[in-house]
């Protein structure tokens, strides 16, 4: 679940649109496959839909224990 | 547009993959008009209908926006334009939200930003066909409820789909029945916890949801993104493009020019008394014409491949598996749809660089978008291949013609990724810049959306051969023909004229790369677009043969003037030359700089000679 996501640095527009895209505090958060080589993007679903993240923009999410979604 | 002036102006909005553009095909059939922004090259799609009481309305589609909080240059637009400030655009009356009814987790969240801006607005909840098979149930009164604006459903797949969202639209405007939105009766500030907390709740209120994923996505996916079977996927389905390109297109192929060739000698027939207009007619329009038109077929199936992959859902999937590869390189997985884009074209490959929303990586994109092997330069490729390469199999099952276009492919892809290296190690700037790209859901590409494609493409590609192509071989006939040989003059014809001199005199930068001067004139014109080469070289060799009969057996021709060192020559030189006006004039208006022009052309044209250089001289001591 996530709790939030983080400013990498001051106005980060990563951050802004991660927020945007539905990761806000409380959102069940799941990695559902990652790339072929390094394991790197990742991809999320979260809400009803899937985004590839990087690792890095993916780090800027913060995590909390919740109901396993 | 006069006409059109008292007419209601509706603006069709949403996120990226909500199937706006399929519901605007759906009302607006074939009665569109593309272009683009005034000054910008974000495309504008505009349209017209009648509602059944016979009222016209006019329907804008607007780039797929996340947010209203623009992080690229579509979704300025988008904003700018709902918002009513964009210059030579006229504030939409009433704005229709589109939103996929299976992802309104993220879609709702948008439609609330656009109701805060406080216009008469409707909300479409499209495919809810998918939506009703994966057992969603949407209460659509106490989503109504919720919203404070009308909802109507949309099927933009189905014929019909639309039809209650045109009577919507239509006795809106009679009733007045949409009132403007409240900009926000929420009461709270408008934070995006908040914005996400109004749509958890009407999620609660009014859609029951099985699964959050439909399940064929995700047993698709698990095969598609697989480490191993997923990159083989994507590379078997690469390959296969290429193959069907190379063989279906040719029975087509010989059918055009056999028409084109019959109607030639037709027409030529009946100017015979007229010696000039005789030779301007065969040896420039039908010869230049019936080259070019003949590789038509190829580009439709290239097109067709693009557009189906498109629509299907698979492209972001492709981008997923290569973007750490193509990372290491400099790019982003977003850059894999311009760059297979500039596999049809490049001027739409740098135009979709667009949805980059990071300049830097859009630069880099822009700068190697010209390295992918566009259809252009598969009638020169086609042209040698057939000419210079067995047509035998290898292994058993594939066409040596078909690999060789497949390594030529191949060399441009990796040349690509090689100069985005370079250029990622050059630039100061280190900073950190996002990949954050859904994954729709597939879905089944729609035989009318594909079809609307392929013919906004194809008209595309006409009026380039007939407009620029046309005119250029005529001049280059012009060039070839005068002045007239001198009595008693032992070469043909072309040798004595301006066309010749010209040739003659690139002979010398062009000598150590194996071209003969034919070759070099035909380079000249061919500066406008690549595909005009090969109907210069059929121009050139027309008037230097005896008869008429080698214009339609151009490939013959070379064959048995042209070394094969020659001919690989001019294959590695065409992978990288930066042989298209229309390509720089994009690339300058994309970049707002000449720099960057003077940059992307400096560096193909060395590459391109360096290339050639290689592939002459090492062909020719080997052979």
């Amino acid at each position: 679940m996530v709790r939030e996501v983080e400013d990498a640095h001051a106005a980060d527009p990563i951050a802004r649109r991660l927020r945007e895209l539905g990761f806000v505090n409380g959102e069940p958060v799941r990695v559902v496959a990652s790339g072929p080589i390094g394991g790197d993007p990742l991809l999320v679903q979260i809400g009803y839909t899937r985004f590839a993240l990087r690792r890095a923009e993916a780090e800027r999410v913060l995590l909390m224990a919740g109901d396993a979604a | 547009m006069n006409a059109l002036a008292g007419s209601l102006r509706i603006a069709l909005v949403g996120n990226p993959n909500c199937g706006k553009t399929a519901l605007f095909n759906r009302i607006t059939g074939s009665q569109q008009k593309v272009a683009n922004y005034a000054g910008v090259t974000v495309e504008r799609k505009e349209g017209r209908f009648v509602g059944p009481s016979g009222r016209v309305m006019q329907l804008l589609d607007l780039p797929g926006a996340y947010s209203l909080d623009a992080a690229s240059p579509d979704e300025a637009i988008t904003r700018d334009i709902c918002e009513g400030r964009y210059p030579g655009e006229a504030a939409p009356d009433l704005i229709v939200c589109v939103a996929d009814a299976t992802n309104l987790r993220l879609h709702l969240r948008f439609v609330l930003e656009v109701k805060r801006l406080g216009r008469p607005m409707v909300l479409a909840l499209n495919m809810m066909d998918a939506a009703r098979k994966r057992g969603i149930r949407i209460d659509i009164g106490a989503l109504e409820k919720a919203l404070g604006i009308a909802v109507v459903e949309t099927i933009a797949v189905q014929r019909g789909g639309a039809a209650a969202l045109i009577e919507r639209l239509d006795a809106s405007v009679a009733l007045d029945a949409v009132a403007p939105a409240m900009p926000d009766d929420s009461g709270q500030p408008a934070t995006e916890a908040n914005l996400h907390a109004q749509v958890r709740s009407m999620l609660a209120a009014a859609v029951t949801m099985p699964r959050a994923t439909s399940a064929i996505d995700d047993a698709v996916d698990r095969v598609v993104l697989h480490p191993i079977a997923g990159l083989a996927i994507l590379a078997v389905v690469m390959f296969l493009i290429f193959q069907a390109v190379f063989t279906w297109a040719a029975p087509v192929q010989d059918a055009v020019t056999y028409g084109i060739g019959e109607l030639g000698a037709w027409v030529g027939n009946l100017l015979q008394p007229m010696p000039l207009l005789h030779s301007l007619v065969t040896d420039g329009v039908f010869a230049g014409l019936g080259t070019v038109l003949a590789f038509l077929p190829q580009i439709l199936i290239l097109f067709l491949f693009i557009l189906m992959l498109e629509e299907s859902g698979y492209l972001p999937r492709a981008a997923f598996l290569l973007d750490r590869m193509m990372f290491a390189a400099g790019l982003t997985g977003r850059s894999f749809i311009p760059l297979l884009s500039s596999f049809a074209c490049a001027i739409p490959g740098i135009m979709a660089t667009r949805s980059i929303q990071d300049p830097r990586d859009r630069l880099t994109t822009i700068m190697v978008a010209p390295l992918m092997t566009c259809s252009a330069r598969l009638p020169v490729y086609t042209l040698l291949i057939a000419a210079f390469i067995p047509r035998q199999s290898v292994l058993g099952v594939f066409n040596l013609q078909g690999v060789v276009l497949f390594v030529l492919y191949f060399a441009g892809v990796v040349s690509a990724l090689a100069v985005a290296w370079v250029i990622k190690r050059m630039r100061s700037d280190k900073s950190e810049h996002a990949l954050l790209m859904e994954l729709p859901s597939y879905r089944l590409p729609n035989p009318r959306d594909v079809a609307i494609g392929l013919w906004e493409r194809s008209k595309i590609f006409l009026r380039r051969v007939t407009g620029i192509i046309l005119s250029l071989t005529v001049l280059l006939w012009f060039l070839s023909s005068f002045p007239s040989p001198p009595d008693g003059a032992t070469q043909p014809a072309i040798d004595y004229s301006f066309a010749g001199v010209i040739g003659h005199w690139m002979t010398y930068i062009f000598a150590p790369i194996g071209f003969n001067w034919q070759i070099c004139v035909a380079l000249i014109p061919g500066l406008a677009a690549r595909e005009v080469a090969v109907a210069s070289l059929a121009t050139v060799y027309a008037m230097s043969a005896a008869d008429d009969a080698a214009t339609a057996q151009l490939g013959a021709t070379i064959a048995s003037q042209w070394s094969l060192a020659t001919a690989l020559s001019l294959l590695a030189w065409y992978v990288f030359a930066p042989q298209c006006m229309s390509t720089l004039a994009v690339i300058r208006r994309e970049t707002n700089s000449w720099r960057n022009v003077w940059i992307s052309a400096g560096y193909l044209f060395g590459l391109a000679y360096l290339a050639s250089l290689l592939t002459y001289q090492i062909a020719k001591a080997l052979t």
